[in-house]
């Protein structure tokens, strides 16, 4: 039995001669929340699309939950919940009917629909027509939308878009809520890495259409090596005192030189002190996220 | 089965509040009681008409005035106001990512514009009955009541109905094709008076136009002045519309099944 909630293998999807999807290999664990990161049109919304069977996919390139989604599209969509670019809303409806228009639709009894709403926090404007809602509030109506099915999986594509930071914070915690007390997996899109940092266990970095990097936060966060900054008085002395070591980054009167150990770097500052430098800063510093990932990115 | 009807329900209730599906109940409502204002304006040219040319006289009228060109333009816009609903909304795609089959989305769709436009000739049979014997109640000159008219009722307004079927098919096929208000209503408003000119003409190939179709029942009616033996419901041009809308339909479901929802 599998343990991914999502697996592709080697997926590649073309819009004519354009090539959107190269070799797509992702495998999002079941109970994980997958951070799916890329720059705007590297190819994640087309993913989603192909993952709910929008965009129809070659024969054994997808599988959820361990089948495949263009033989089991009905059974697979059961177990699904999305959320695709902007929300899909019938704006001369109001925000309860577009709820209760769902649950017709999958058979769901009606009284889910004051539990969604108060999810979301739309309560008030339920019977408030939804093309009169704010960019926000349509965010929340869609996100109800996804959960109302009570999905085991949720396809969340830029949940946060258009939401204020109260609105952001709401979906973050909701987010970690439906992954922990109720084990969804959750694949949440962003080109946000902050936004995705804070919430994901697993991340995918898309770019152009190719997979960058796959794995869990932990192993992302050890892609970037840890390094030892110092600032001193006298550069040209700290570098010749520093002899074949290799230095990262020289900038002003700061040099930048890989970490070791605590110990190499106390010794590194006696050194440098008993050779008559002043030394004004030492630390170690890792590289951030943001960065990281622009790196990744712009690898291809 | 289970997906059909959730989907033909969902469809009531998403149009519920549409002009399309009031439009399909006001019309028929509407201009029943300005043919009846004109009856009773009318009182004295008609008394002396018996009952069965009264009421020939009275359902022609709104025949000539709803088959000829109201028909197809409410046909157009209802599977305009249907289809554009999910345009509108970008709501194609969560529609198709729901655990339905395509199938089931597609035809409920359609049966549900073929229901409006059925739910128009049905009220119209109704209306045109009910405020027949109201003009006989407001002007007892006018005899409606010695004759009971629902056979010929039943059969005009059921021919009506299957010769709107192709436009219908063609109309849904198009919808879905553009997202565009112009395109099917421009093709569908052009087709529909190049139907009327070759049906006034008789163009010896208007057998194979479904947009004069429509006109082609009204002048059968019309020419059978009211006499049920002469009418045929089921001729060529009814039987054309109905294989024009059944090819259309299965045509159009594949090309929705391979749609890319970008």
């Amino acid at each position: 039995m599998s343990n991914l909630a999502i697996e592709t293998v080697g997926l590649t999807y073309n819009f004519g001669t354009q090539t959107v999807v190269k070799n797509l290999s992702l495998q999002v664990p079941k109970g994980s929340i997958y951070g799916f990161l890329g720059p705007n049109g590297a190819g994640k919304t087309t993913t989603i699309k192909i993952l709910l069977n929008l965009l129809k996919s070659p024969s054994d390139q997808v599988f959820i939950f361990g089948r495949d989604i263009n033989t089991n599209r009905i059974a697979s969509l059961k177990r699904m919940g999305a959320l695709v670019e902007q929300p899909a809303i019938y704006g001369h409806l109001s925000g309860k009917e577009n709820l209760v228009n769902r649950c017709l639709l999958l058979g769901i009894k009606k009284n889910k629909v004051a539990e969604m709403l108060s999810l979301v926090g739309l309560t008030d404007a339920a019977n408030k027509k939804a093309g009169k809602y704010s960019l926000g509030m349509k965010q929340r109506l869609g996100i109800a939308l996804a959960l109302v099915s009570d999905p085991e999986l949720l396809l969340l594509d830029e949940p946060t878009n258009g939401l204020d930071p109260n609105g952001i914070i709401e979906i973050r915690n909701l987010m970690i809520e439906l992954a922990t007390k109720h084990q969804k997996t959750i694949l949440v899109s962003s080109h946000l890495l902050a936004e995705i940092e804070r919430t994901a266990t697993h991340v995918g970095i898309i770019n152009k259409g190719e997979l960058l990097f796959q794995g869990t936060i932990n192993e992302l966060h050890d892609l970037s090596k840890p390094t030892v900054k110092v600032e001193v008085d006298d550069i040209e002395k700290t570098i010749a005192l520093l002899g074949p070591t290799e230095i990262l980054q020289q900038k002003g009167s700061t040099v930048t030189i890989p970490f070791q150990s605590r110990e190499d770097m106390a010794n590194l500052n006696t050194l440098l002190v008993q050779n008559g430098i002043k030394v004004y800063t030492i630390g170690t510093e890792r590289k951030d996220l943001e960065n990281l990932f622009l790196d990744i990115t712009s690898k291809n | 089965m289970r997906s059909l009807l959730v989907s033909l329900t969902s469809e009531f209730y998403k149009s519920r509040k549409t002009l399309a599906f009031w439009s399909a109940i006001l019309l028929p409502l509407v201009i029943c009681i300005l043919m009846s204002w004109g009856f009773i304006s009318q009182e004295t040219k008609l008394a002396n008409d018996p009952a069965q040319v009264l009421w020939f006289r009275y359902i022609s009228a709104i025949l000539g005035v709803m088959g000829v060109l109201l028909l197809p333009v409410l046909v157009i816009y209802n599977t305009y106001a249907i289809t554009n609903m999910e345009y509108k909304g970008d709501t194609w795609k969560s529609l198709f990512s729901l655990p339905l089959s395509k199938f089931s989305v597609y035809t409920s769709k359609y049966i549900y514009i073929v229901f409006l436009t059925f739910i128009t000739m049905f009220l119209f049979a109704i209306f045109i009955i009910g405020s027949g014997h109201m003009i006989e109640l407001i002007k007892p000159t006018l005899e409606f009541g010695d004759y009971n008219p629902n056979t010929i009722i039943v059969k005009f307004f059921g021919k009506l109905f299957l010769s709107s079927l192709g436009i219908i098919s063609i109309q849904f096929l198009m919808n879905l094709m553009w997202n565009d208000f112009l395109k099917p209503f421009g093709i569908g408003f052009l087709l529909t008076i190049m139907g009327i000119i070759t049906a006034n003409v008789g163009w010896k190939y208007v057998d194979y136009l479904p947009y004069a179709y429509p006109n082609l029942t009204v002048t059968k009616i019309m020419t059978s002045k009211g006499d049920i033996t002469k009418m045929i419901v089921f001729d060529q041009g009814i039987y054309n519309s109905m294989i024009c809308a059944a090819v259309v339909f299965i045509l159009g479901y594949f090309i929705v099944a391979k749609k890319t929802i970008k």
